[in-house]
């Protein structure tokens, strides 16, 4: 297969059509023009770029030079396999996000909704251009311009001081992270002057440099992902943003971040070595415990998706950091099967948690609610809805036959090869990290059985989601579009299999074993047949069978005596809405378990309280040992810094006289 | 070592500079800072165009006209207009007495000596002794705007610093390239026009020229 620029020059036209998007969405056209005309325009926009990623990943690596930008430092594109795949994740989920976005932002005003447009589509070529991207100037540019344009998506609503304080919180992060990755570029470019990322592969850099460089990389781009302690902005810019911008922020915008740690670590640098795995997978495991143990907590629908997004980053490092474990000790069909792992999760992740925050949205938009504890008995008002966010819970919940369980089946696996590492304690510490991973896992189900058990089973505990009905039409296509892609990516895990093999054998040379890469349709071999093989279909088959042979068995021996009465309700005389279950009282027996790590802050009733309140507040202990003290820290640096504006122009001019007799004095 | 005539005329000319740069850092007076600014003007005017005499290098002469026509001629006279619609020709208070800035003046010329001394012998120009004067006039005319407390000795003070740079660029190399002169005459003639104006809204602003009340402006 020759190299076919024409795909590259195709995804270029597909991102610049976003911008061109985004640009007419300014025109002072109607918000029926912006909704019908522009949003659709932008699902074809997306729907072509991930069909060219798709195609991307199967050709060889095709270069572009664009003659924009600085005087001789012109745009570098680049589309290789791996930037094929990140742009089939972005295409596929902006897709569902673009047609969900026409019903959802149903009830706009004209002029904010063209405001929503050119940032939301402007949001969107700049994450292709991220992944575009081949020199540090562009992917800087790029990876800026998405950081500020979702930065304003999450301060659409900027009139309520809270929103604004998340989006500061947002911009504050972003741009640490930014610094790291721009200084991380100017460590791997070793003084040649030259930043295109061919140079940067070419770079021969020590292993101290090397070193330095992915730990800023790490940094940066895990400012970025969410990874503990730098996660504190995304508990609070995700549930700020419209639903839609956070199914994009949580699915798309994180993985970016990965993207860049894979690129960075496996191209750029390119020699991966075990104790950067090592780093990893602790800040891994530390990201998904805490991530999800902080979502069982939560009552509040978005932030608590919120939280598990860094949970999920969590997982999906654990994959990456085994790869780079494997990879240093030079097992490599074990380290491509782990960076499979890892990539395949991103992408699962990316899928599920858009359909999760979509299916948040509509029940926002609906109800006007996202405090758990108020909802209840919503399926009974939103069948549709359920029905998608139930697919969704059940992926997240790594549950088969769905699309998580496969990748975190995956990570096990790689997890199994520990066996092969000649290092004693690495070897016995890669088991703990799966252990972590199945804890995650387990925490994450009940945490997913409390949401859907607490929002839409039981009794309504609130009246006013009777106002609206279900979601709309486009609403429920956006749904319908990502739950599809959950049971596809869980259905058919070999086909994704040896596309991730052949990212992976671009990036590292090499690919899993000959007998994984027989895995066809129905089975998938990760490693060996004998070790470990899984086929979708037919434990779906098999699922479905045991349901359908038991309703049936139900059917044939309890046939038709159905009573209609009144649930037991334990001699009390009446039933209110407030003795069911709620996301708090859930939560609880975690809570106790795992108390320490909690900061509680709860006010109990006393007993002779006439009007009895129950309330309870966790906060994140990061923010007294980390984020206060920082603030505090740089407000008192800044306050002593300030002595020095004095607001006389002589001082400021004696200032400026010393600086050049000093610098004369001493660069002489 | 005998030097050649224009050789010594320039050192001339280059001590003139340095002693109108003294003379200007003592000035009391707006009108006669002034005049010491256009003759500091002409003897830059003079001494550029001896270099451009003695070395054959015909874009001096252009510089040498320019410095004449904008600084002495053109930039003076708006001065002068402007101090006469200001009302502001009287004495200029100083933040440090005169002989204090004196002494610190004279330190700063030594310093600047004894830093282009090296430079000087690397330098093959017939100009090249007198990059330490150059040198100095920049650092004084910049002392002169840290010690004035009024706008109008600042600016001039500011202008200064720029023949002293001219100066320095003649004496080490020839001269800038003239489409860069050309830039920095310009850039000096509307910064003159726009200190004039920003003089008139402070004033409006202050009912005065002096720069304590900007201390006003200062965040707190």
């Amino acid at each position: 297969m020759d190299s076919p620029p024409s795909l590259l020059a195709a995804a270029l036209l597909a991102a610049t059509a976003w911008l061109a998007i985004g640009l007419l969405g300014l025109l002072p056209a109607g918000a029926a023009f912006v909704r019908r005309a522009l949003f659709p325009a932008g699902a074809a926009a997306s729907l072509a770029l991930a069909a060219l990623g798709a195609q991307g990943v199967w050709y060889p690596a095709s270069s572009l030079v664009l003659p924009l930008g600085l005087p001789d430092l012109p745009f570098h594109l680049r589309l290789d396999p791996l930037a094929g795949f990140f742009l089939l994740l972005l295409g596929a989920v902006a897709a569902g996000v673009s047609v969900y976005s026409i019903g959802y932002f149903r009830d706009e005003a004209g002029a904010r909704l063209r405001l929503i447009c050119l940032q939301y589509h402007f949001f969107l070529a700049s994450m292709a251009f991220v992944l575009l991207a081949d020199d540090a100037y562009l992917f800087m540019v790029a990876w800026e311009t998405m950081a500020l344009a979702s930065y304003f998506l999450v301060t659409t609503d900027h009139q309520r001081p809270a929103i604004r304080s998340a989006g500061f919180l947002y911009l504050l992060v972003a741009h640490i992270g930014a610094i790291a990755v721009l200084l991380c570029f100017g460590v791997m470019h070793g003084g040649g002057g030259d930043y295109t990322f061919d140079a940067l592969r070419a770079a021969e850099l020590s292993p101290f440099w090397a070193s330095v460089a992915f730990l800023l990389a790490f940094f940066g781009f895990g400012a970025k992902a969410g990874l503990i302690p730098l996660h504190a902005w995304l508990p609070e810019a995700h549930p700020a943003a419209p639903s839609p911008v956070s199914a994009l922020m949580s699915g798309v915008m994180i993985k970016t971040a990965i993207y860049g740690m894979v690129r960075i670590s496996y191209d750029l640098i390119g020699a991966v070595r075990w104790d950067w795995g090592i780093l990893v997978l602790v800040v891994g495991a530390g990201t998904t415990l805490f991530g999800v143990l902080f979502a069982l907590m939560q009552h509040d629908l978005k932030r608590l998706l919120a939280y598990h997004s860094v949970e999920n980053i969590g997982i999906i490092l654990l994959g990456l950091g085994m790869s780079m474990v494997f990879f240093g000790f030079g097992h490599r069909e074990a380290g491509v099967l782990g960076l499979i792992a890892a990539l395949y999760h991103t992408l699962n992740h990316a899928v599920f948690k858009g359909l999760l925050f979509l299916g948040a949205g509509s029940i926002l938009h609906a109800t006007g609610l996202r405090d758990l504890n108020a909802m209840g008995g919503l399926i009974r008002t939103m069948p549709a809805t359920a029905f998608y966010f139930l697919v969704g819970a059940l992926a997240i919940s790594a549950l088969p036959p769905l699309n998580g369980f496969v990748s975190e089946w995956l990570t096990f696996q790689t997890a199994l090869q520990a066996s092969l590492i000649e290092h004693g304690v690495v070897r016995s510490l890669l088991p703990l990290f799966a252990a972590v991973l199945a804890l995650a896992g387990a925490l994450t189900a009940m945490c997913f059985v409390k949401v859907f058990g607490v929002a839409f089973l039981g009794r309504a505990r609130h009246s006013a989601e009777k106002a609206h009905g279900d979601a709309r039409l486009s609403e429920r296509l956006g749904l319908a579009w990502l739950t599809a892609g959950c049971f596809f990516l869980g259905l058919f895990p070999a086909a994704m299999l040896l596309m991730l093999n052949r990212v992976a054998a671009s990036l590292t040379g090499s690919s899993l074993s000959a007998q994984a890469l027989e895995s066809n349709w129905l089975w998938v071999v990760p490693t060996q047949p004998m070790q470990a093989s899984y086929s979708a279909i037919i434990f779906l088959l098999v699922v479905l069978a045991v349901v359908l042979i038991t309703v049936r068995l139900v059917r044939v021996f309890y046939h038709g005596r159905i009573r209609v009465a009144d649930p037991w309700d334990c001699g009390y005389p009446e039933q209110t809405t407030r003795m069911q279950d709620t996301a708090d009282a859930f939560g609880q027996p975690i809570r106790h378990v795992f108390g320490p790590l909690y900061l509680m802050k709860r006010h109990l009733p006393g007993p002779e309280d006439a009007n009895p309140r129950y309330s309870i507040k966790i906060e994140d202990r990061h923010w007294y040992w980390l984020y206060l003290p920082l603030a505090r820290l740089v407000e008192y640096t800044s306050s002593k810094i300030g002595l020095l504006q004095r607001g006389r122009i002589s001082v400021y001019l004696l200032y400026s006289f010393l600086t050049l007799i000093g610098l004369l004095v001493f660069v002489r | 070592m005998a030097l050649s005539l224009s050789s010594q005329i320039v050192n001339l000319l280059a001590a003139l500079l340095l002693l109108l740069a003294f003379a200007m850092l003592a000035q009391r007076r707006v009108l006669t800072l002034i005049k010491l600014f256009a003759w500091q003007g002409a003897a830059l005017a003079l001494s550029t165009a001896i270099v451009a005499h003695a070395t054959g290098q015909t874009h001096l002469y252009f510089s040498a006209g320019l410095t004449l026509a904008l600084k002495v001629i053109l930039i003076p006279w708006l001065l002068h207009r402007l101090i006469d619609q200001l009302n502001v020709r009287w004495d200029i208070e100083m933040l440090i007495n005169i002989p204090t800035t004196m002494l610190t003046g004279i330190g700063v010329a030594i310093f600047a000596f004894s830093l282009a001394a090296p430079i000087s012998q690397m330098a093959s120009t017939v100009t090249r002794s007198t990059l330490g004067i150059a040198l100095a006039s920049v650092l004084l005319s910049f002392l002169m705007m840290i010690v004035r407390r009024k706008a109008v000795p600042q600016v001039i003070g500011f202008l200064s610093m720029e023949n002293g740079l001219f100066f320095a660029a003649t004496s080490a190399t020839y001269g800038m390239p003239l489409v860069v002169e050309l830039g920095v005459a310009l850039d000096v003639l509307v910064g003159t026009f726009i200190f004039g104006i920003f003089f008139f809204h402070i004033r409006e602003q202050f009912d005065s020229l002096d720069i304590r009340h900007m201390e006003k402006l200062k965040e707190d």
